[in-house]
């Protein structure tokens, strides 16, 4: 470590060729302050190199190979992003994603939002808060195991039962049918991550000013007009930031797909995430499961650009 | 607000908390439950005989103290390095001029976006090399390295007045001791803020688990549950839902005693930027 961290700094003190030398020299303390800044900056820089950038630049190298792990890499340039660019079932798993993230997010929000707006000022509010967060602390796998029991097996599941034995309704068969595995994947997705929306959404609202909301109301605004000009803008930060999070983890999400329907078995439930796991880790393709969590990550990035290119237009700071 | 709105309005608020609960109170109510109700009448909700049989049973079947042993530590540590190292981290970042101090914090907010997937295979690869695939070691230093951390006590740390440090400074103090002293003792909540959101990352996360262990003595609680349902869960629901429901009452128990704390913290991470 101490190699790592004396190195950069008296290459730093060296005056640049060509440069004015310097007439003051430096004071000692400000000398010690830079060392002192690297011994505190090592060990998140290191960790952050060997397991996040290193790998990334790997991934990137890995992207034009052809590897099993095993054998010899060979280069074979754009060759896994060809193959998965024109691969129906990689072109599946894109728009499996993205519907995912079409259904999840605005539906999520919007719900949240609402609860949210009903809870804020109402007594007794800690209570519904405690219960709609129950999900949140709950791990993804055990909430999959448990809606899986709930939706699963046609008639014979207990929702699907039910309602057949109450209604005479015979409802899909969630977790087989491809058509409707994903509406089903949104519905427990939304209801597992809706409390963390709503406290976040809380606090947001618990920032507006009381002297703004009485303003208009002295001004004659209905509730829905304060909502409209008032409550909206002021929480439009918050509501950005839980959007751009929202589609970023949404895009990622594994864990509740995988445990909750298992893809291997139902091509409507393979996503990108699910092909960087089968290509990379059931089929030993490193250099297609690589270029598979690239296209992943450009999604990511170019969707991240959008929202925020259209926050100028909707999002309100105070200045 | 007047008394009947109020009333209509906990009504439905009331009938959405149900909804949220139902999964749970249906785990519970099937936890109960023998193979032979599910056969004869496989829509009864309430437990014919109660069958508590259920939890011994499964108990003998699988090391669920094991796995939670193993969950346990791995997230004790992962907070605790990742705590540590990400305050020193923020501190350089919030207080210490260095030359390229902001771009260097720029690189460090970009990686954030970087998704787990796209690294899983080079870390795969390159722990294999280090001999650390199939050990706990593959989950926990990867985690330690976690730009969220960085900036995010950086905000707590930029918080702590200035005139604090100079006052120790004036006192004799060093970098090292004013960390130590000044700056850690006055970002507790930050602390408590990520140290809750690193602990339920570390106690949930079931990708990494899935990947890099083989050995079932190694295995975490959600990597132990995701593999006893997908060997069982369609025979036996019963000993599923015992068995889901000893991982995760223990961990809504804990929730409902430090709810104040979770949910604050939540929320002021929720704001990030603030």
């Amino acid at each position: 470590m101490s190699v790592v961290t004396e190195a950069p700094d008296r290459r730093r003190s060296r005056p640049a060729p060509g440069a004015p030398a310097r007439s003051v020299p430096e004071p000692l303390w400000r000398r010690r302050d830079r060392r002192w800044a690297l011994v505190f900056l090592a060990p998140q820089m290191l960790g952050l190199l060997v397991f996040l950038v290193g790998p990334l630049g790997f991934a990137i190298v890995l992207s034009f190979m052809k590897w099993d792990g095993l054998g010899d890499a060979t280069w074979v340039g754009l060759d896994n992003f060809r193959a998965q660019l024109t691969d129906p079932y990689f072109g599946r798993a894109v728009w499996n994603t993205v519907k995912i993230g079409l259904i999840t997010v605005p539906g999520g929000l919007v719900v949240a939002l609402l609860l949210a707006l009903a809870l804020h000022g109402v007594r007794g509010r800690t209570a519904y808060r405690v219960i709609y967060f129950l999900p949140v602390v709950t791990s993804s796998v055990a909430v999959s195991v448990i809606w899986q029991m709930i939706l699963g097996s046609g008639t014979d599941g207990i929702l699907n039962g039910t309602v057949h034995d109450l209604f005479g309704i015979t409802l899909p068969n969630w977790l087989e049918d491809p058509t409707w595995v994903v509406p089903a994947i949104a519905a427990v997705t939304v209801w597992s991550s809706l409390g963390l929306n709503v406290v976040i959404f809380l606090a947001g609202l618990a920032t507006i000013p009381t002297s703004l909301l009485e303003a208009a109301k002295i001004d004659g605004a209905g509730p829905w007009q304060t909502l409209r000009s008032v409550i909206l803008p002021m929480l439009s930060p918050t509501v950005f930031f839980t959007v751009v999070v929202s589609v970023i983890s949404s895009f990622q999400a594994f864990d509740l797909i995988y445990v909750l329907v298992n893809p291997d078995h139902n091509e409507g439930a393979q996503t990108i995430v699910y092909k960087v796991y089968q290509q990379g880790f059931r089929e030993f393709h490193f250099g297609l499961s690589s270029a598979a969590a690239l296209i992943l990550l450009l999604l990511t990035l170019i969707v991240t650009a959008v929202q925020f290119k259209a926050q100028k237009r909707f999002v309100h700071y105070e200045s | 607000m007047n008394h009947r709105k109020q009333i209509l309005l906990h009504a439905a608020l009331a009938l959405g908390g149900l909804l949220m609960l139902f999964p749970f109170i249906w785990m519970m109510l099937a936890s109960f439950k023998g193979v032979h109700q599910m056969i004869n009448e496989p829509l009864a909700w309430l437990p014919g005989p109660w069958r508590p049989q259920n939890y011994p049973d499964v108990l003998g079947e699988v090391a669920l103290g094991r796995a939670y042993w193993n969950s346990m530590y791995i997230a004790a540590v992962t907070v605790a390095a990742t705590l540590f190292t990400g305050a020193m981290a923020a501190y350089a970042f919030a207080r210490i001029p260095f030359r390229g101090s902001g771009p260097l914090f720029g690189l460090l907010l970009a990686t954030q976006m970087v998704p787990a997937q796209v690294t899983i295979v080079p870390l795969y690869i390159m722990l294999a090399r280090f001999q650390l695939i199939d050990s706990h070691l593959a989950l926990i230093l990867p985690a330690v390295a976690n730009p969220f951390a960085v900036f995010l006590l950086r905000q707590f740390i930029r918080a702590v007045p200035v005139e604090l440090e100079d006052a120790a400074r004036i006192d004799g103090a060093g970098r090292w001791t004013i960390f130590w002293r000044i700056i850690l003792p006055n970002i507790r909540p930050g602390l408590w803020t990520l140290g809750i959101i690193v602990f339920l990352a570390s106690w949930n996360s079931y990708f990494f688990p899935l990947v890099f262990l083989n050995t079932p003595d190694l295995f975490t609680v959600p990597l132990l549950l995701d593999s006893f349902s997908s060997q069982r869960g369609g025979v036996d629901y019963g000993l599923t839902a015992a068995l889901s429901a000893m991982t995760v009452v223990p961990m809504l128990i804990a929730f409902l005693v430090g709810q104040r704390k979770i949910l604050n913290s939540m929320a002021s991470s929720g704001l990030g930027g603030r």
